[in-house]
């Protein structure tokens, strides 16, 4: 029934796809509704969530049964009405624990949610290490300080690191039995004369995945199925493909869980039963409904700290979308369509986090449906095919929010971010924090001119970043070594070949307020106030300078500096397992948090104040409105930020044009002009201010009120007040 | 070689899309000779000041935008844009040598010579009416409409198309409540839409008279809002509608169906 071809002797997904997908170019009217099923489901998910809200954003909690793939008895919503199976623990939204990132993780979220530790589990962990301690045994005292003070922040060093997305359309493809056959096949073959660290790890690795394996085959069999062999419908194609990302979230609760770019896998098995007339296109909707809402249900333990840092509970199932192939073609199917048509058939969510792959030559029907389910629903984010499938090829994917990487084929440690703006500081303070006082940086003379002087403060820069890069991947060494070691991620990886592209994603914070400083210090007078312990602790600017934002090459320029003169820095180091240094533009939400832990900087931001998200302008400083902008973020370069550049940008929907019609085609257009100039991503939200103020005073009357944050999405009325507020206040672009 | 006329800019917004086809880069000229009551932008009215700028450097400007307006274009604003008739009419041609879509948004006060052949010039003119009754119109902005039509009659003359923008103001160019009888009470809303439409006679019938001109492709009613007003403040200037109220969605979905039928006929 399927075109064969290298794929059906070797595993090779891409091949499949290649060779039997069927490029959608008609617009959306062959959609269909939710069924009756549907809508029974999904009331009474948003039941069990309004009670999980009511409860502290906690419904319930396993505290018992520390989880595995196959830990728990099978879970339904209401067996009869689901077409797709499988729930993390034994019930809906009930939460499991996972304590091989680390054992305190879970103790601080079960203290906070009122649950007393099981002594047994207690007792298990006399015995077993975590990775949080494997951590914490090999830190140096001058990582703890730079982790404390926050200029290294968002480490992964308590809890499951994340980005990394296991190729799940191998399971339907091939069946478990094949694929463990294969797994078992490489790890004979590697048999050298001497056994190093590097061959020992990896025999003692695929022996992990071949067991991870058989407890997913193990846990499908508990839901009566049997996964050993390929899928042979859609529905099992559909059921297939989310066991394997079931097991994953059963065992891993990593920062970031994404599932890949899937959609168009599956329309070749849906497009097979179009055929044979053995599905209507509702029966398949439905299918695709179901699975969306399970993905849309995963839910891990963390603290009420950890979600105040990541904005609500996000678990980032980032989902892509589109693109084009290699041989032109571009890669929007039925199923593309059918994904986003969740958002209208069930309400708008931020999970899965859908991520449209966007280019130029994407077919106008599928832009302008894009575009419509953005003005709706400003529940999608979009980034630049024609940037990453240079880099990475047609098989790529998003991990979490804005991070490239070829499916099944490269995996990245996830490093979170180096807060440069505190850099800077550290430049001009001699390595002390600007808050604590304490010597985090090496020992140097502070910068004690009355004026702040750009080429000193440049030269005291450069050496502070190199300083804190080294310092930044030392630290991320120790993370992943333990991680490998302590909480390996072996189902993610039994669904990746053996050989694996490896990257250390690194990051930068501040990067708007930077841009702003360093060019504050070159075109207007800048003059520090130093405390009583001689530690500039604010600043008085004389005069205007240019500021980032506004398409100013004067101090876009400086920016774009900063990004590549870090990266050269991080490029020098050594990094575990041979993996290649890259970095990101991002902040998640915690730009609020960096703004707080940050004293006042350069550029007039006072001390305490957020960062703007990922790499855009500061609030309020970009005042050619948002095209200019956007010129400003889409002149960072993406080769020198590999991991991702993140714009965050909102909208009223009567700025983008009169009728739903022109808001469209505007968009899309807006769309295609940022992607054309360079840009890596954008988070569009269209919304009204008033909705959200309406929704801070009335949360129960805004359920499922999405919005676009850096990089992913979240639900408003989970955020914080404090973030509620920032989203507020960030510039809506609206001219009038 | 390069063109050297100044014109004086007060700001520019990148990203416009509602004024003109597509998306737009808006430059709002500085200077106005008119005092709306409603304007939102009093910051632009002095002729004094703006950003000076030549022909070129605007050119240059814009251009690094072509990728974002290819659908759309330049849209000339103010201020009164054709107080700089000069600039604007050379800035004009210096686009259309790019194959850059121009639209000029006046109130066609200034009507003869450079400014006639600088509105006659551009793809599009978005004319503002401020009132259909003259005297109306002479006590909300300082000037009659006289001049607007006469602009309009050249468009249709040469040609070339329009989009009228009108806008409502309660109490003035929309009549959104009924007058109580009893002066000490409070005035009312309308029963029905019958009732309004009585009460805007003057509107329906400007708006029919446009009907006449076939250059018209497009009508705006844009309600009166007034996120203006701290400019007033900041400027230090009366923002003589305090008082009036923004008006009500129904009032605007009546004067919206109202034109609906009227183009349709």
């Amino acid at each position: 029934m399927f075109v064969p071809g290298k794929w059906s002797e070797d595993i090779c997904v891409r091949d499949f796809i290649n060779k039997n997908y069927t490029p959608y170019d008609g617009d959306e009217s062959f959609l269909a509704p939710p069924t009756q099923a549907t809508l029974d489901l999904w009331d009474q998910v948003m039941t069990l969530r309004k009670k999980e809200k009511e409860n502290g954003g906690v419904l319930d909690v396993d505290e018992h049964t520390i989880s595995t793939i196959t830990s728990h008895a099978p879970g339904y919503i209401d067996k009869e009405k689901e077409k797709i199976v499988g729930l993390q623990t034994d019930a809906p939204l009930k939460r499991a624990i996972m304590p091989f990132g680390g054992i305190r993780m879970v103790r601080s979220s079960l203290e906070a949610y009122a649950r007393e530790m099981d002594p047994e589990v207690e007792r298990v962990f006399q015995y077993r290490k975590t990775h949080n301690d494997g951590v914490f045994d090999a830190y140096t005292p001058e990582m703890q300080r730079a982790r404390h003070c926050g200029i290294l922040t968002g480490l992964p060093d308590a809890y499951g690191r994340g980005r990394i997305i296991g190729d799940y359309r191998r399971i339907p493809l091939y069946g478990t039995a094949f694929l463990i056959a294969q797994k078992r096949k490489a790890k004979d073959q590697i048999l050298p004369d001497v056994m190093d660290v590097e061959t020992i790890q990896q025999r003692e690795e695929i022996s992990e995945q071949v067991r991870s394996l058989y407890e997913l085959t193990k846990m499908a069999q508990s839901y009566g199925f049997d996964i050993s062999r390929a899928a042979r419908n859609f529905t099992e194609a559909v059921q297939w493909l989310y066991f394997g990302y079931l097991g994953v979230v059963k065992e891993q609760n990593g920062a970031a869980m994404s599932l890949g770019r899937v959609s168009t896998f599956l329309d070749i098995y849906a497009e097979e039963e179009l055929k044979n007339g053995t599905m209507t296109e509702s029966e398949i909707q439905e299918v695709v409904d179901h699975f969306i809402m399970k993905l849309r249900m995963v839910r891990f333990l963390r603290t009420p700290a950890y979600d105040e840092l990541f904005s609500g509970d996000p678990t980032w199932v980032t989902e892509s979308i589109g693109g084009i192939g290699l041989d032109g073609r571009h890669m929007v199917t039925k199923m593309s369509y059918r994904f986003l048509h969740t958002l209208e058939n069930i309400g708008p969510a931020p999970e899965p986090n859908l991520t449209i792959l966007w280019s130029p030559n994407l077919p106008e029907n599928f832009k302008k449906y894009c575009a419509k389910i953005s003005i709706n629903t400003s529940s999608i984010q979009y980034e630049s095919d024609e940037l990453m499938r240079e880099k990475f090829g047609d098989d790529y994917a998003i991990a979490c929010c804005v991070s490239a990487m070829r499916v099944g084929k490269q995996m990245q440690f996830f490093g979170a971010r180096a807060n440069l703006a505190k850099c800077l500081l550290y430049a001009i303070n001699g390595g002390r924090d600007e808050k604590t006082g304490d010597q985090v940086g090496p020992v140097r003379n502070p910068i004690t001119s009355e004026y702040l002087d750009y080429d000193e403060v440049m030269a005291r820069f450069d050496e502070t970043c190199a300083w804190l890069s080294k310092l930044y991947i030392n630290t991320l060494n120790v993370i992943h070594y333990m991680h490998d070691k302590y909480c390996y991620e072996r189902l993610e990886m039994a669904l990746h070949d053996e050989k694996i592209d490896r990257t250390m994603a690194c990051g930068l914070s501040g990067l708007s307020v930077i841009a702003d400083s360093l060019s504050a210090i070159k075109y207007a007078k800048v003059k520090p106030i130093r405390n009583e312990m001689g530690l500039a602790v604010d600043f008085e600017i004389t005069g205007d300078y240019p500021q980032y934002g506004n398409d100013n090459p004067k101090v876009d320029r400086i920016a774009a500096e900063v990004v590549r003169k870090f990266m050269k820095q991080l490029s020098k180091h050594k990094c575990y397992r041979n993996a290649r240094p890259t970095q990101s533009i991002l902040t998640i939400t915690s730009n609020v948090v960096y703004g707080k832990k940050t004293g006042s900087t350069p550029d007039g931001r006072k001390g305490g104040e957020p960062f703007a998200p990922g790499a855009n302008p500061m609030h309020g400083r970009d005042r050619s409105g948002a095209v200019a902008s956007m010129r400003s973020v889409a002149n960072l370069q993406y080769d020198y930020s590999e991991d991702g550049i993140s714009y965050t940008f909102s909208i009223l929907p009567t700025t983008l044009g009169k009728t739903l019609e022109e808001q469209q085609v505007n968009l899309y257009n807006l769309l295609d002009g940022y992607f054309t100039d360079g840009g890596h991503h954008i988070n569009v939200n269209v919304i009204l201010r008033k909705t959200l103020l309406d929704a801070m005073d009335h949360p129960e009357k805004y359920p499922q009120l999405t919005i676009r944050v850096s990089g992913y999405a979240v639900n408003f009325t989970t955020l914080t007040h404090e973030q509620q507020m920032e989203v507020v206040r960030r510039t809506v672009h609206s001219k009038f | 070689m390069g063109n050297s006329i100044k014109g004086y800019v007060h700001s520019v917004e990148t990203l416009g899309a509602v004024d003109g086809p597509g998306l737009r880069f808006v430059l709002f000229l500085q200077g106005c000779p008119l005092r709306c009551k409603f304007c939102h932008n009093p910051d632009t009215w002095r002729f004094e000041g703006g950003e000076e700028t030549t022909v070129d450097e605007m050119v240059r400007k814009i251009l690094r935008y072509k990728t974002y307006i290819r659908s759309g274009g330049v849209t000339i604003s103010g201020g009164e844009p054709l107080r700089q008739a000069e600039f604007v009419l050379a800035l004009t041609r210096a686009l259309h040598n790019e194959g850059i879509h121009v639209a000029i948004d006046t109130s066609g006060i200034y009507c003869d010579g450079t400014a006639l052949e600088a509105a006659l010039e551009a793809d599009l003119i978005l004319l503002d009416i401020k009132a259909f009754d003259l005297s109306k119109a002479k006590a909300l902005t300082g000037s009659t409409t006289e001049h607007a039509w006469s602009l309009l009659r050249a468009r249709q003359e040469a040609g070339k198309p329009v989009w009228i923008r009108h806008v409502l103001v309660p109490g003035i160019t929309l009549i959104d409540r009924k007058r109580s009888l009893d002066s000490s009470s409070e005035d009312c809303p309308f029963e029905d839409e019958e009732e309004w439409r009585a009460a805007n006679t003057e509107l329906l019938e400007g708006l029919k008279s446009l009907n006449g001109y076939s250059c018209i492709e497009r009508i705006d009613l844009l309600p009166f809002h007034k996120m203006g007003e701290f400019k007033y403040e900041e400027l230090h200037l009366p923002y003589d509608l305090k008082e009036t109220e923004e008006p009500d969605e129904q009032v605007i979905e009546w004067a919206e169906k109202a034109l609906r039928e009227i183009r349709e006929n």
